[in-house]
């Protein structure tokens, strides 16, 4: 009964198609909304806004990147960290080519850039798929770090190889990247992004590229012989999904860690964004932010709950036991909800729908 | 650019061909390597159709209880004897706990259930047994090999005869005993095998079992020679692009698939990046698994995959 969508009438075409069309949904966004812009910044401590909340929302916003190529197209990828590491090192490049380039634009060029190289290492999707296509991702992976690692053009010929992130400012004064931006600026910065991306991706998986994608996941030969065109279908998947992976990247370079290296992304990032989108759930744009939470939430609940047991010198126990803890949650997640905590989400809003009555 | 691409490399092959044998052979030496790897993922995938994403964390998860029981003052075979019962043991808890709930399941969900077992076991094995390097000695010698003008890494040799037997013994397996043909009727049909009364589960926990016995092999063959360290899961992970060329189905197609990408990383290596930057093994495998898959989906050796709707 909180959740009814009786006597929301829809008058006109553009009400039926809107994003939200409950009402309660509208209210709870622009509560979420206000939460992520007002409270949160409000309440919480630097520590929190730069620890927590920056990787929080840029590792959303890779799971959505990924959600998009994985849940979406069902074309599996291990080659996150790759194209990852491709944003950040276009950027880089771009960035220092021309200082003067406004660095939104920046980091859409990098995501544009990255769209290509991902389009490239999608080629032989047209071909393969299933556990094939995440070997041949694994070259992505491994040749792009590799290309970035030893090759001094991309660090601009720097001496250690490890280069920190040069200052730049999105409106005149205030510096958003580097270790000189404030926790707030870059916090407000990169939450713009993701809500404004987020969008984007809700709409694109609501629209006809998105049904198409979600046509080729579900039966490749049925959709190809209703009229969708495998080959565009899959490499605008790798397009869109690399595009937000590279400014994932990025923004990982530039405003979390500050310096932009390729061992940053090896192929553990791969897998974690692989993990949250099968523990968030897969094929929703919620489930991006579900599942980041909660890789980001999860190692540190470990650690504090190790350390409350009186286990003192137990970081590398806790590294330890959180491979073993996430590799069990991937496995009960996959036998028990292998729709993910979105899923969750949804049984709890149809629950509310009946209350008091179980159907 | 092309100068350095093509006639640089071809010339330092021909002014010294024994050097490139050397290059050539260790190369080869180490693909045999690769393929022990790589059968556990064959033996699995056969039987089954599952792709085992954790045969590395196998490999690894084996050598470090080995090298744990070792380093506790165990003797070596009962060292062996526990490992392999441990591994026997993982392969029931996998039947029971993971593959039986998904039974039925699309082929890229138990993919990544595999995932997730690979790191359940990545962490299990460093919570119990530690991170550090350790030393694995099993008295193997290390002192070069000299034939005519080759000098060859004695180690190498040991491993290639250690791989070769067991690629023997498994061929043997399969072709002679009653539970190997039944294997054979499972990868073949499992469908018409249940019909024939051939129990589903238990064959999977054999093959689970065998896969596990293949890793512990690889296990101490690698950490002899790398030393027993977390990284060993990402040389394993190389089975992977063997696989992809050898062909997923089969066994010959592992073992060569291992020698062509053995001596192909090292051959390119050594002639090709080696004044670039090196390190081009961590990704050549990769990409001429990629390259083979965009032109032989199918791999060198493995069956053509046919759909039906």
């Amino acid at each position: 009964m909180f959740y009814l969508e009786t006597g929301q009438y829809k008058t006109s075409y553009a009400k039926d198609q809107q994003i939200f069309p409950l009402v309660q949904d509208r209210v709870g966004m622009v509560v979420i909304l206000l939460v992520a812009f007002v409270a949160i910044p409000l309440l919480s401590s630097n520590y929190w806004l730069s620890t927590i909340m920056l990787p929080f929302l840029i590792y959303s916003l890779a799971a959505i990147g990924l959600n998009i190529l994985t849940g979406y197209a069902g074309q599996l990828s291990l080659g996150t960290g790759g194209f990852m590491a491709t944003g950040a090192f276009a950027a880089y490049k771009l960035t220092t080519a021309f200082p003067e380039l406004h660095f939104v634009l920046v980091l859409i060029l990098a995501g544009v850039i990255t769209a290509f190289v991902g389009v490239l290492f999608g080629l032989p999707s047209l071909r393969i798929k299933g556990f094939y296509l995440a070997v041949a991702t694994l070259a992505a992976q491994f040749f792009l770090v590799w290309l970035y690692n030893k090759n001094p053009w991309f660090t601009n010929y720097s001496a250690s190889g490890v280069i920190s992130a040069p200052p730049r400012e999105v409106v005149p004064g205030v510096v958003v990247t580097g270790a000189s931006g404030t926790p707030e600026a870059k916090y407000y910065f990169v939450l713009v992004l993701v809500v404004v991306l987020a969008w984007m991706a809700k709409n694109m998986a609501r629209s006809k590229m998105g049904r198409a994608w979600m046509a080729i996941r579900d039966m490749d030969i049925a959709a190809e012989i209703i009229g969708i065109r495998p080959a565009a279908t899959k490499l605008t998947a790798f397009a869109v999904s690399s595009f937000y992976i590279g400014i994932a990247g990025a923004l990982w370079a530039f405003t979390y860690t500050g310096s932009v290296e390729a061992l940053a992304f090896e192929i553990n990032v791969s897998f974690d964004v692989l993990f949250m989108i099968i523990i968030g759930g897969l094929g929703t744009i919620l489930g991006g932010f579900l599942g980041a939470a909660f890789i980001i939430l999860f190692p540190i609940a470990l650690n504090q709950s190790l350390l409350a047991m009186g286990l003192q010198n137990a970081i590398e126990l806790a590294s330890h036991l959180e491979f073993m803890i996430m590799g069990a949650l991937i496995v009960t997640f996959l036998i028990l909800e292998p729709h993910g905590l979105a899923r969750l989400w949804q049984i709890f809003k149809q629950k509310l729908r009946t209350w008091p009555f179980p159907y | 650019m092309l100068d350095a691409i093509l006639l640089t490399p071809i010339a330092e092959i021909m002014a010294f061909p024994p050097f490139f044998f050397e290059v050539l052979i260790g190369g080869l030496l180490t693909g045999v390597m690769y393929a022990l790897v790589a059968l556990g993922f064959v033996l699995i995938f056969k039987a089954s159709g599952v792709f085992n994403f954790s045969q590395g964390a196998m490999v690894l998860f084996a050598a470090l209880t080995f090298v744990g029981l070792e380093d506790m003052g165990v003797p070596l075979i009962l060292a062996l004897v526990v490992t392999a019962a441990v591994m026997v043991a993982f392969a029931f808890a996998v039947e029971r706990a993971v593959l039986r709930p998904l039974v039925g399941q699309a082929p890229i969900t138990l993919f990544m259930a595999t995932i997730g077992i690979t790191f359940f076991l990545d962490g299990f094995g460093l919570t119990l047994w530690g991170s550090e390097v350790r030393r694995l000695d099993i008295g193997i010698p290390a002192e070069p090999l000299v034939i005519g003008d080759l000098f060859l890494n004695g180690f190498d040799v040991v491993a290639a005869a250690v791989c070769g037997a067991l690629v023997l013994t498994l061929a043997l397996f399969f072709q002679y005993t009653a539970t190997g043909r039944a294997l054979r009727a499972v990868a073949d049909d499992h469908t018409a095998a249940m019909s024939v009364g051939i129990p589903l589960k238990v064959i999977w926990t054999i093959v689970w079992s065998v896969a596990g016995l293949a890793g512990l092999v690889a296990g101490i063959m690698w950490g002899a020679k790398l030393g027993v360290q977390p990284s060993l899961a990402l040389i394993a992970l190389k089975a992977l692009p063997v696989l992809i060329l050898g062909g997923f189905t089969s066994v010959p197609g592992a073992i060569l698939g291992g020698l062509i990408i053995g001596a192909g990383e090292a051959v390119f290596e050594v002639f090709w990046v080696g004044l670039h930057g090196g390190a081009s093994q961590d990704w050549f495998a990769y990409m001429l698994a990629m390259v083979v898959l965009l032109f032989r989906p199918q791999g060198l050796f493995g069956e053509k995959i046919i759909e039906r709707v």
